[in-house]
């Protein structure tokens, strides 16, 4: 029996955005309906277009953006009812760029352990020795301790985003993008640590990443997002030895693997990812789907679920749209 | 195949408060009509100052020096820079990875785009939009002549970058230069725009240099890779000799670092490259690459280590080892 940590249900973000001048404001579902669960222990990936929601969503479960609409429960709590402090002790967020994410002006000793000052750790004493375990931990020399930023390198500023979440031993780790801006040499530093750190801490990871390699690699359950919706959930394996939904599978098609016996992948996804303020009607990805058939535009697919998870594509629902059309 | 570009031992330095930065240290490489040459390497490694240099858009500080640079024929190393800016644009274009460095915001994209054609040939305005037009269907771009009164903040980060694919073509360049054209893209978005670079390339029989970071993109669109380490070539060959038989170290780290799927076992630890670049200011001497290589011996930092021939005619690489020696440190490194 697995542990529920997360739980998202029926959640919901929309930003309201000018639409132009003397246009007034209009609304953008950023996040539109996302019903999802964090197992712990497990690596949940999620993936999607640029725009996509994917941020927006961890954003949410971070609680640091309300949501619109829905409930967000964290250990079976509901996330309104936690106060930021909780919420940090449980989650934390490992963020892509590690030059911005850091404070220029504090110490390296300092960024780790703010956590334990935020969090009024009850023992002082211990702080400059705890932040240098989670150092060792993470693989930063003890020299680095009183060093600055911009005196690390990208791997090592990485190092030093990990430990500080680290610190406090949350349960769950958000990491969107947490290698993209990083060399592969140092990348591959990185996941190896993410990974050695999840054995032996019992870490639970949302990974957002658009290196479908590294998520193929890394993650155990898969959620692939496309204009504010799971249009796919599977494990790993399932996901990416058969992929369901158009989306997926023209995703799938784009990963070039350094492989000089093949040409660039065609992924036949014609037109550009679709305008969020003005989606599509019925199923928001039929204007780009190989797969479209007459009612995939006028009615909006609903999630269909399967041994491994669940789709929302009309080809795998014999009712509801073609009852409809 | 004739050679488009021909670069012999170029050199850039660039004085900085340390001393003088050796970013570029006698590269050599050339690019056929119709061929694709991927250099590829970890950032700060020299991809972009070496295209730059092609372009003679070097920043002021630095100093170009070369033994040869000739263009289709012409030398174009000690031109100035009136034939230069003739050059560029007409003969010669460059795609940056982010459009808007060579968009202008405040003109519509027809406007650019005839602007780039009306600079270098004497022909009609309705010509010039004929031909912009024309490019741009050939990217991909649907309902063309509409877009020509629109504004580049109007598009979308991949419609701007094939509008700057467009642009480059307009003169009917003989070589085009790519600058991580899809880095900031998607991957659904940069396989489209690399494989129109690569059909526009045939189709026009451009030499194409394209520099990236990804080796998923090199493996794919290369004829020949050049794998740059510290300012040096330390690879170069076609693709499948690189990739099927990495023989540098470096090379070979670097295919280890990255997960490959099918190849690599899920959740394994991935291969690493432990240290970090050398720093590139002051005298260098030996193998840049020697304090991180699991191979290194007192002899690599003896003296500068010369690019040898591998097995191979088409390819080279820079290390003592024989490439006997490097076959057996490519198979220990990558279990099959
Ligand atoms: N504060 C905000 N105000 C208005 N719109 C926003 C805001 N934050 C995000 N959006 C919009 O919501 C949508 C989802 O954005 P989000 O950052 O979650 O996407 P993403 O999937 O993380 O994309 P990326 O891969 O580029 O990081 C986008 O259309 C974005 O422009
Ligand atoms: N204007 C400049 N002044 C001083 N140093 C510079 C300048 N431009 C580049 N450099 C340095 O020269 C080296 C090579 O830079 P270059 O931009 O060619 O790297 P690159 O291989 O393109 O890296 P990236 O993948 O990050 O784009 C780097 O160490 C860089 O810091
Ligand atoms: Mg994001
Ligand atoms: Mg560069």
């Amino acid at each position: 029996m697995t542990e529920t940590i997360v739980e998202a249900k029926n959640v919901q973000q929309t930003f309201m955005i000018s639409a132009g001048a003397f246009r007034g404001k209009r609304p953008l579902h950023a996040v539109n309906g996302v019903s999802l669960q964090v197992e712990q222990g497990e690596v949940l990936a999620l993936v999607g277009e640029s725009g996509c929601g994917k941020t927006t969503l961890a954003k949410m479960m971070l609680g640091l953006l309300l949501p619109t609409a829905g409930d967000i429960q964290i250990d079976g709590k509901a996330i309104a009812t936690l106060d930021r402090l909780e919420i940090a002790r449980l989650l934390q967020p490992i963020f892509q760029d590690p030059y911005s994410s850091l404070n220029p002006r504090k110490s390296v000793g300092s960024i780790i352990s703010l956590p334990l000052r935020v969090q009024n750790d009850p023992n002082p004493e211990t702080w400059k020795q705890r932040a240098e375990e989670i150092m060792a931990l993470v693989g930063l020399p003890p020299r680095v301790f009183n060093n600055y930023p911009n005196q690390l390198s990208g791997g090592q500023r990485q190092r030093v985003a990990v430990a500080r979440a680290l610190i406090n031993r949350p349960k769950v780790v958000i990491c969107d993008e947490p290698t993209s801006a990083l060399d592969v040499s140092v990348q591959s530093q990185i996941l190896n640590l993410l990974q050695d750190l999840r054995q032996e801490l019992g870490l639970t990871y949302v990974l957002i990443s658009h290196n479908l390699a590294v998520v193929e690699h890394l993650a155990t359950r898969v959620a692939v997002m496309y204009l504010g919706r799971i249009v796919e959930i599977a494990d790993t394996d399932t996901l990416f030895n058969n992929p369901q939904h158009p989306y997926t599978r023209a995703l799938l098609d784009s990963v070039l693997t350094p492989d000089p016996s093949m040409g660039v992948p065609d992924s036949q996804l014609g037109a550009a990812y679709p305008n969020p303020v003005d989606p599509p009607s019925g199923c928001t990805f039929h204007p780009r789907c190989a797969k479209a058939m007459p009612h995939c535009s006028t009615v909006a697919p609903r999630a269909v679920p399967n041994p491994a998870g669940h789709v929302e594509c009309h080809l795998y629902d014999d009712q509801e749209g073609r009852k409809a059309s | 195949m004739s050679n488009i570009l021909e670069v012999e031992n170029l050199v850039v330095d660039i004085p900085v408060s340390a001393g003088m930065l050796h970013p570029v240290q006698g590269i050599s490489f050339s690019v056929g009509r119709g061929e694709t040459l991927c250099i590829v390497g970890e950032s700060g490694c020299g991809k972009s100052l070496t295209a730059l240099s092609v372009m003679d858009l070097l920043p002021s500080s630095a100093s170009r020096n070369a033994d040869r640079l000739i263009l289709d024929g012409e030398d174009i190393l000690g031109v100035d820079e009136r034939r230069m800016s003739d050059l560029r644009g007409d003969r010669m274009g460059m795609i940056f990875q982010e459009p808007m460095t060579s968009l202008n915001p405040a003109y519509t994209i027809g406007n650019q785009l005839e602007e780039a054609l009306l600079r270098h040939r004497n022909v009609p305005r309705q010509e010039a939009r004929d031909r912009a037009i024309y490019l741009l269907e050939k990217v991909g771009i649907t309902a063309a002549a509409s877009r020509l009164r629109q504004y580049p903040h109007q598009l979308s980060g991949g419609l701007r970058q094939r509008v700057m694919i467009a642009m480059t073509l307009m003169c009917g360049p003989d070589l085009i230069i790519a600058d991580e054209p899809t880095t900031a893209l998607d991957v659904t978005i940069q396989a489209q725009i690399l494989l129109l670079l690569a059909e526009l390339q045939k189709e026009f029989h451009m030499g194409l240099m394209l520099i990236t970071h990804d080796l998923g993109i090199v493996a794919r669109v290369a004829d020949r890779v050049a794998v740059m380490y510290a300012g040096q070539i330390v690879e170069s060959g076609t693709a499948e000799k690189v990739f099927g038989n990495p023989s540098h170290p470096y090379t070979q780290g670097l295919l280890d670092c990255i997960p490959i799927p099918g190849k690599t076992k899920r959740g394994a630890h991935l291969g690493s490259i432990s240290g970090i670049v050398p720093s590139l200011v002051g005298d260098l001497s030996g193998c840049r690459f020697h304090d991180r290589c699991d191979y290194a011996t007192p002899e690599c930092t003896a003296a500068d280590v010369d690019l040898k021939a591998g097995e191979s005619t088409d390819h080279a690489y820079r290390c003592l080892l024989s490439p006997a020696q490097c076959a057996e440190n490519a198979k220990r490194k990558v279990p099959a």
